[in-house]
């Protein structure tokens, strides 16, 4: 199946889950880069005749549906260009927002998706730095009890943590099937580069734990040139 | 249907010579640029910068931008970029002003198909080295952020299937949002920014039967409501976009002076597309053909592009 098709059964799939399956929906649309997510969106009109955001808009009732929608919407730019003062004020509107936080769901707030949807990653990496520098704290730590949100900045602004978070998860002895799950769904679609450099870590309980074609599969990921 | 008559058989290189003797020497021989460009579409408008680089080792469309001046200019550098390009520089241009132009925004993201304001993202990242979407958000705040940007972001499915239940529902939650006066509903943006062209066409439709009057009639309303005039616009544009460009024109002409950029966008942009239909409208609107209201309003090389790609025959 190509990778497109591929996440566009995901999303449909997590969509249909609800609420517990979201993050699946956030991890799609973070991890992709512009034009996967794109493709998965073509690829999504022509499985469902429908467009992805008309059904998680129209399926999503809760505070989420904002940050869904926007997400899957992005088209971000992927150039390096960053601008460190654009940062600096975008991290303290954030932390402003978290700050008032028992007020207003962070979640809902504009500014917040708006600077979480828009931004390029090489941008939302300077502003989680620049965020550090103004709270001491980082954004993932300020964000604990928003889960969604959470793992939105985690896609975005240290991937490599959300994903040896992934592996981590899925490598234990008592792993469950949604964790084996989500390994799975991490490695059938990214390339290497970022993901190889995690897996490595994980080289000896690969070898270790995993049997079969699914090891095939992380094996292939570990020799996956960069 | 497009009102621009480009000859099938073209050669690029001869083109190109034809330009740069245009534009070598003293002075400019404006006549030709504009019997060549005026008749060329847009893959060989494409093809003949590329000749012209090859021969020249320069950049056509740099070189007319530093021949030529004024609304003829403009209308030149317009006319000749590829469309994503030159919907990116539109779009960039109506951010940027001191007061945005909203309307251009809503009118790119709502009249092109699913697939053309892709490319319009694309180009305009390549230009601007920022998304469509960063842009629109930093200059733009509130409700009409939201609805903006959500418009510029859609990719609509493209597809003719309709669902009846589903355009009467939408369009009664529609209506609810117009008598409420919640016209920032979230349903609202909802609706408008996510459902595929036909299926808002059905609703409309929908909408009109069950009410009496067209959607666009109830939205009209306080002008100083930025919110409400960026919402008709785009449920214009999304409900029948020949209408909204005709109206464009009138506008652009009737007034003390005319407003050439958006005389020269309408026209430069449909040219290839329904300028025809648009055109046809028009006349049957003003009883006067958009011509002969063109001609009487314009002057000099300007005038003559302009008619050149409204489909006037040397």
């Amino acid at each position: 199946m190509h990778p497109w098709e591929r996440d566009a059964r995901f999303l449909k799939k997590a969509l249909k889950k609800g609420p517990p399956q979201y993050n699946v929906i956030v991890e799609i649309a973070c991890t992709r880069s512009s034009d996967q997510l794109l493709g998965a969106r073509k690829a999504y009109h022509s499985l469902f005749n429908r467009s992805i955001e008309e059904d998680l808009a129209f399926h999503i009732k809760g505070s989420e549906r904002k940050l869904l929608v926007a997400l899957v919407s992005a088209y971000r730019y992927e150039g390096s260009k960053v601008k460190e003062d654009t940062a600096r004020s975008e991290a303290k509107a954030l932390l402003n927002a978290i700050n008032n936080g028992d007020k207003r769901k962070i979640v809902e707030d504009d500014e917040v998706v708006t600077i979480l949807t828009a931004r390029s990653k090489p941008h939302l990496k300077e502003v989680y730095d620049q965020y550090k520098k103004l709270s001491n704290k980082t954004i993932t730590e300020d964000l604990e009890v928003e889960l969604l949100l959470k793992e939105t900045v985690e896609c975005l602004c240290t991937p490599q943590t959300y994903f040896t978070k992934i592996f981590d998860a899925a490598l234990r002895d008592d792993a469950n099937e949604g964790a084996k799950k989500a390994l799975t769904r991490l490695v059938a679609t990214q390339k290497g580069g970022e993901i190889k450099e995690v897996a490595t870590k994980f080289e000896e309980q690969i070898e270790e734990r995993v049997k079969g074609a699914y090891k095939d599969v992380l094996v292939g990921v570990l020799a996956k040139e960069g | 249907m497009a009102t621009i008559d480009a000859p099938s058989q073209v050669s690029f290189q001869q083109d190109a010579e034809i330009l740069r003797k245009a534009c070598k020497g003293w002075g400019t021989d404006e006549k030709a640029i504009i019997s060549v460009l005026g008749h060329r579409n847009a893959a060989q408008r494409k093809q003949i910068r590329l000749a012209y680089e090859e021969l020249y080792q320069e950049d056509l469309v740099k070189r007319l931008e530093s021949e030529l001046s004024g609304d003829f200019e403009r209308a030149v550098y317009r006319w000749i970029l590829d469309p994503a390009d030159r919907d990116a520089v539109l779009a960039n241009v109506a951010i940027k002003k001191l007061s945005p132009d909203l309307h251009v925004i809503v009118e790119i993201s709502c009249t092109r198909s699913p697939e053309e304001l892709l490319a319009v993202r694309r180009a305009y990242q390549a230009r601007y080295k920022h998304s469509l979407e960063e842009d629109v958000a930093a200059h733009t705040k509130g409700d009409t952020r939201t609805l903006l940007v959500a418009l510029v972001t859609a990719f609509r499915y493209d597809g003719e299937e309709i669902n009846t239940r589903l355009a009467n529902s939408e369009a009664k939650i529609l209506h609810d949002a117009v008598e409420d006066k919640k016209f920032n509903h979230e349903e609202v943006i909802r609706i408008l920014t996510t459902r595929s062209k036909m299926q808002l066409m059905a609703t409309f439709n929908r909408y009109s039967d069950d009410h009496g009057a067209s959607i666009t009639k109830h939205l009209q309303g306080d002008s100083g409501d930025e919110f409400l005039l960026v919402l008709r616009t785009a449920v214009r544009c999304l409900n029948d976009s020949k209408k909204y460009f005709e109206k464009v024109l009138h506008n652009s002409i009737r007034r003390m002076g005319t407003d050439e950029d958006a005389l020269t966008r309408v026209i430069v942009t449909r040219a290839e597309k329904d300028l025809k239909d648009i055109k046809e409208l028009y006349h049957k609107r003003n009883s006067v053909a958009l011509e002969q209201a063109v001609a009487k309003d314009t002057s000099g090389d300007y005038k003559a592009l302009l008619l050149t790609l409204l489909g006037k025959e040397d």
